[in-house]
């Protein structure tokens, strides 16, 4: 890897296509992601599938891109794998494209891939084919990746916001609104000292862990990123024409998280996680469900947040730990840290 | 979480609550002042159980609310300028008469959210060759930091920053709402944190003026209810006195090394409200001595006058005339995502508390 080291940044040169490009997929690219598949080198791969296939892209362009807990790279695999998984599909296979500026540092990229790469094989999926492209200084932000992936669509899934009945149980995996602070936490101007680490975390192994146990009886999951927990409940309850009722006392927050938004004047509801992901499952099964994700790392503060009613279709009650009611409404624009 | 966890205990805050039942006999209209309890009585579901006959009528303290137009046209005209611009993070999408901070920003500005005006500070440092300027609104309680980013300027020989500044004072607000011929408020429940920097004294003469109760009150559920039952127990025993609810943060003098800063660096003078119009010593501006951190003087923009969105009520809202839903465009020409006035922008907007949280 260290041979195309010698200029340590990303010049016009390394995607133009010719001699600096093949050198830069040959001596980095290939060599983390060696598989058969792309090592045929063709323009792109043919793979063998069974049944039903779900497919999920997604662009990631945050900044910092190196962040406590994680970085870009990281998290392009993770959040594509979890867009995948959240159809009730197991994630088998990645697309991935860079769009690098011009004098990107190049031990960066060395960083990123070798991220990409360590994710991937926890998530157990292969890149199979990608493309880099260079612009010029001032035209990108640094990096820029899109990943696509690919998987398999478990035999006893039937995940559709349609299956969702009165009665059924919501329940949240691990704790809210960590990957939004984390990054809040190091950007420019709103500063702050905290241990508080982003979530991303690939869910596709405790989803496919969830099917395999409850099949049918599972009837949504859906991971709440960017516009948080607040905005996926209120659209869900739009799709599913029902209403949902949630707990505040249940909703699980870390103290040093609530005290950020306390402080910045967020509501956690709307702050972006990488590593949550809400089940919807039969009311009979729910503790269960519960203790099935105790299993998994990122599972350990699983619990019932809610439930879905006949009562206030298409609307968000959250019932607030003083006993009174509110609605929780889509977030509009980006939230912003408030005055006092 | 202590001194938190407390505020937000179910059963404390369920004992006030059956006390306010209990005692209440007639109706009665309380004013919160300040934004952040309007949002805490909303975000908590509060407001569903008081008495019906308790009306909480929303106050004009959210700095995002009353900062006048033609500010947000200077600090645009500002970013056009080349000027980077820093503000808190809820200003940037009021709407100003064009334009907003962020449509600014879309079409080149450098516009910066910040935490802290001290940051600014350290982005002029930082960028010697351009100029900065701290969009600096608020009430009392920021113009203790803002004021310190001045002073640590000039400490510092910085010359390339300065403030646009919009400060404002909660007590002259609260006089001439009561001054008003359609004044409907019978108590109000002081913001808590402007008192913890100003103290409560200058609400003695209102409060004996006027016959108005008036409770300083802190932001917690607990905090609430507790401040209104203060003020039903003083509106039912027909009495008219200030008492601090919040006092494990109030004090009666305040603040005094942060009043110390402000009056370094600021003078009270007149200041116009947005929707409500000009009062009489009721905002800061820059005191003499300190003018070459004035970005209105520095930059020219004193002559930027606009006229406010004719349909919106905002003054009416912010004096607790109206209710956010009486007004004819509420949800509908304006909404969050294309607000009229400032009370749909922030968050503690009484417009924006109720859009969000209320109504089902």
């Amino acid at each position: 890897m260290n041979q195309t080291n010698t200029s340590e940044t990303i010049n016009m040169g390394h995607g133009s296509g010719g001699e600096l490009t093949r050198k830069l997929i040959d001596q980095l690219i290939f060599k983390a992601f060696d598989n058969p598949y792309l090592n045929d080198k063709h323009d792109g791969s043919i793979v063998n599938v069974k049944g039903k296939i779900a497919i999920s892209t997604d662009s990631f362009v945050i900044s910092p891109i190196f962040f406590k807990g994680g970085n870009i790279g990281e998290l392009a695999v993770n959040g594509t794998v979890n867009d995948v998984a959240m159809c009730g599909a197991i994630p088998k296979f990645l697309s991935l494209a860079f769009i690098i500026e011009e004098g990107f540092n190049y031990n960066e990229l060395v960083d990123i891939i070798e991220s990409i790469k360590n994710t991937a094989k926890r998530c157990g999926v292969l890149i199979i084919t990608g493309d880099t492209k260079v612009v010029e200084k001032g035209k990108g932000d640094k990096i820029f990746i899109n990943t696509t992936g690919f998987g398999e669509v478990h035999p006893n899934a039937a995940i559709n916001s349609r299956n969702i009945k009165v009665g059924d149980k919501i329940i949240v995996n691990n704790n809210i609104a960590q990957h939004g602070i984390a990054i809040m936490s190091q950007r420019e101007g709103l500063q702050f000292e905290s241990d508080i680490v982003s979530d991303t975390t690939n869910l596709n192994l405790i989803t496919q862990d969830l099917l395999d146990t409850f099949g049918t009886k599972i009837h949504f999951f859906r991971d709440p990123t960017r516009g948080g927990l607040g905005s996926v409940l209120h659209e869900i309850a739009t799709d599913c024409s029902l209403g949902i009722d949630i707990f505040e006392k249940n909703l699980p927050i870390d103290k040093q998280v609530a005290a950020a938004c306390e402080m910045l004047g967020l509501d956690p509801l709307y702050v972006a996680n990488e590593g949550v992901f809400l089940t919807i499952a039969d009311q009979h099964i729910a503790n269960d469900v519960v203790s099935s994700i105790n299993k998994f790392d990122n599972g350990k503060n699983a619990t019932i947040l809610g439930e879905i009613t006949e009562m206030h279709p298409n609307k968000v009650v959250l019932h607030s730990s003083v006993g009174g009611k509110r609605i929780v409404s889509p977030l509009v624009g980006e939230q912003l840290p408030r005055i006092c | 979480m202590k001194y938190l966890s407390e505020y937000r205990n179910y059963e404390a805050t369920k004992s006030y609550i059956d006390l306010i039942h209990k005692h209440t006999t007639k109706p009665w209209n309380i004013m919160e002042i300040c934004g952040g309890q309007t949002h805490s009585l909303v975000k908590n579901g509060l407001l569903d159980l008081l008495p019906e006959s308790i009306r909480m009528i929303h106050g004009p303290g959210c700095p995002v609310c009353v900062t006048p137009l033609n500010l947000i046209d200077k600090a645009v005209e500002l970013l056009r300028q080349g000027v980077i611009v820093c503000s808190f993070g809820d200003m940037i999408r009021v709407p100003g008469s064009k334009k907003s901070l962020l449509e600014a920003k879309a079409e080149g500005g450098d516009l910066r959210i910040l935490y802290s005006p001290l940051e600014a500070v350290t982005i002029a440092k930082a960028n010697p060759t351009k100029e900065v300027v701290f969009f600096a609104v608020g009430f009392e309680t920021t113009a203790p930091a803002n004021a310190l980013s001045v002073l640590h300027a000039k400490k510092e020989g910085i010359t390339n920053y300065s403030i646009l500044v919009s400060h404002v004072l909660v007590p002259p607000a609260m006089e001439a709402i009561l001054a008003d011929e359609f004044c409907n408020i019978d108590a109000f429940l002081a913001a808590g944190h402007v008192c913890a920097i100003m103290g409560f004294k200058d609400y003695y003469p209102l409060a004996a003026n006027y016959k108005i109760p008036i409770i300083i009150t802190g932001f917690e559920p607990l905090d609430l209810v507790q401040g209104i039952y203060m003020a039903v127990k003083q509106l039912e025993g027909g009495n008219y006195i200030v008492q601090n609810q919040y006092s494990r943060v109030v004090k009666e003098s305040g603040n005094l090394s942060a009043k110390q800063v402000i009056n370094t660096v600021f003078a009270v003078g007149n200041r116009e409200w947005r929707g409500i119009g000009e009062i009489p010593n009721s905002g800061y501006v820059i005191r003499d001595g300190y003018f070459d951190f004035d970005a209105e003087r520095k930059f020219g923009i004193h002559h930027i006058k606009v006229q406010e969105n004719k349909l919106c009520i905002a003054g009416d809202v912010l004096k607790g005339i109206k209710k956010p839903k009486e007004c004819s465009q509420f949800g509908k020409q304006c909404m969050p995502s294309n607000p009229l006035g400032a009370p749909m922008v922030s968050s503690e907007g009484a417009c924006a508390a109720y859009y969000h949280f209320s109504s089902f």
